[in-house]
């Protein structure tokens, strides 16, 4: 702050403590008697009068000392420009203080848990309280307070993976995210209307559910066109690339027909954001073991 | 001095009156004009793009200040949840400046890149589709309605006028980029910047 301003702020901060101190002491006036007065301001409308008396002591003092008080807060907390106070207090030291504090506290029980690996450290329960707490707040908002995912974020607590349940897999995904792109219509954009029902009649025949075979049959033509890129050519998917397997019960995009259409005619964006920027190691690394626990 | 002096002359209780509610502004607002601190950007700020600038405008328009702060205080318990403490110099192309003063939902200010564009489009459409015990309300409209691309050039002006340092360039492509954008576009864009400027571990 450039001297102007800070002067600038100091004389009308000071000016308007002894301003009021000052108008104090100008407009007090004596008691004349111990008990009441019966001074009045000397006018009179209806008959009805007003008296004139002083302020209270108490009130007179305690107006006083709110001016010293104020005056004593300005010597010990920055408040006149310049002057950084004699406690040497502001809001980023007490911040500091405080996270320094928490980081003695709980640093080194951090420090361990990210020291274990991933299999021994989802053993330990208190570890595990931890994690449960960092998911809460961290993961919870897309895969659902019990990991349990919904329709585009996936269930956590069962054993199917699009990018792999390793320890290190999980640990991959939670520092750098991962980015899953089903391009609409896959590697054929030129898939025709009746092409894609075919394709998605032989997606249903994974499973058994094909509502016309003929179309089934001729949809493993376009499947080999436009999806054993990502998804092999038995359907199986890719951990690699986040391609899901299809040939089992467990569908992140709704497994009826219309749901099939709807995701190949559309393709599929599917973002997990890194979370690297936002925790710590020891954090990723308990979360991990949470993660991984959830179905091991 | 005489109380009744004042209280029969009102030329003089005026002047007394307003020397009386100005010192706080004088001191403590007046120099916040011309501060070093609060008027030059940190390091790496933008000023929001055609189409984020359109998306603060839909914040605005639903009310989301209402419900959502964008200010991150230095306490711990703030810094652990939302991430590095709010500062000046991330503020100084707002206008105005969307702090806000009251929680019923979580602080904003860094909200940008947590969670996935696809979350933030489910989330608006219906909150409650991704966070059962949400009480914030649906804005389906806003899949339905396309930005209204007309004033975008405007208000980049005006903005430009106040300080903002655009560019003439990206005044004169402003509309055709928000052209045929659906508002949601707009506000998605605008929420996943917030406060990406300035990024720290939790």
């Amino acid at each position: 702050m450039s001297t102007f301003w800070s002067i600038w702020i100091s004389v009308i901060v000071l000016g308007t403590v002894f301003g009021c101190w000052w108008l104090l002491w100008a407009t007090r006036k004596s008691q004349t008697t111990d008990t009441e007065t019966d001074r009045t301001m000397g006018h009179s409308f209806d008959g009805i009068e007003e008296y004139d008396n002083p302020l209270p002591k108490w009130w007179f003092y305690l107006f006083l000392a709110t001016c010293i008080f104020a005056l004593g807060y300005l010597a010990l907390y920055p408040g006149l420009g310049n002057w950084k106070g004699l406690l040497g207090w502001t809001a980023v030291n007490q911040w500091e203080a405080e996270v320094a504090e928490a980081e003695e506290k709980y640093g080194p029980i951090y420090a361990q848990y990210g020291q274990t690996p991933v299999p021994e450290l989802a053993e330990n329960s208190d570890a595990m309280k931890i994690g449960q707490r960092l998911f809460a707040n961290n993961c919870s908002v897309c895969h659902g307070s019990a990991a349990r995912g919904q329709v585009g974020f996936p269930n956590l607590t069962d054993d199917d993976w699009l990018w792999g349940g390793t320890p290190e897999a999980i640990l991959e995904t939670l520092h750098n995210g991962r980015m899953g792109n089903m391009p609409a219509k896959g590697t054929m954009p030129s898939m025709t209307n009746e092409q894609v029902d075919q394709v998605v009649n032989y997606v249903l025949s994974f499973s058994g559910r094909e509502k016309d075979a003929e179309a089934a049959k001729a949809g493993e033509q376009v499947f080999a066109q436009a999806c054993v890129a990502c998804h092999g050519p038995e359907g199986k998917g890719m951990q690699a690339l986040g391609a899901p397997n299809l040939t089992d019960n467990t569908w992140l995009y709704g497994s009826t027909y219309e749901w099939i259409k709807e995701t190949v005619i559309n393709g599929r964006q599917n973002q997990m954001p890194a979370q690297d920027r936002l925790l710590s190691e020891d954090q990723i690394q308990i979360l991990a073991a949470y993660v991984y626990s959830l179905s091991n | 001095m005489k109380h009744e002096i004042v209280e029969k002359n009102l030329g003089l209780m005026i002047v007394l009156i307003v020397l009386t509610i100005s010192g706080g502004f004088l001191a403590e607002v007046v120099p916040l004009f011309f501060l070093k601190e609060t008027n030059e950007p940190v390091e790496g700020l933008e000023p929001l793009s055609a189409l984020e600038l359109e998306g603060r405008d839909i914040y605005i328009r639903e009310g989301c200040h209402v419900c959502h702060t964008q200010q991150i205080r230095p306490f711990r318990a703030e810094t652990e949840r939302y991430g590095h403490y709010s500062v000046a110099g991330e503020f100084v192309y707002d206008r105005p400046f969307l702090w806000g003063s009251k929680r019923t939902g979580p602080d904003l200010a860094r909200v940008g890149g947590r969670y996935s564009d696809a979350w933030q489009r489910q989330h608006l459409y219906n909150p409650r589709s991704v966070v059962p015990e949400s009480n914030m309300p649906a804005f389906p409209w806003l899949f339905e309605d396309q930005v209204d691309h007309s004033k975008t050039a405007a208000k980049m002006e005006t903005l430009q006028t106040l300080g903002v340092p655009y560019t003439d360039e990206q005044i004169a492509e402003a509309s055709a980029q928000v052209e045929g954008k659906f508002e949601i576009e707009a506000l998605v864009a605008y929420l996943q910047q917030l406060g990406t400027v300035i990024s720290d571990k939790r």
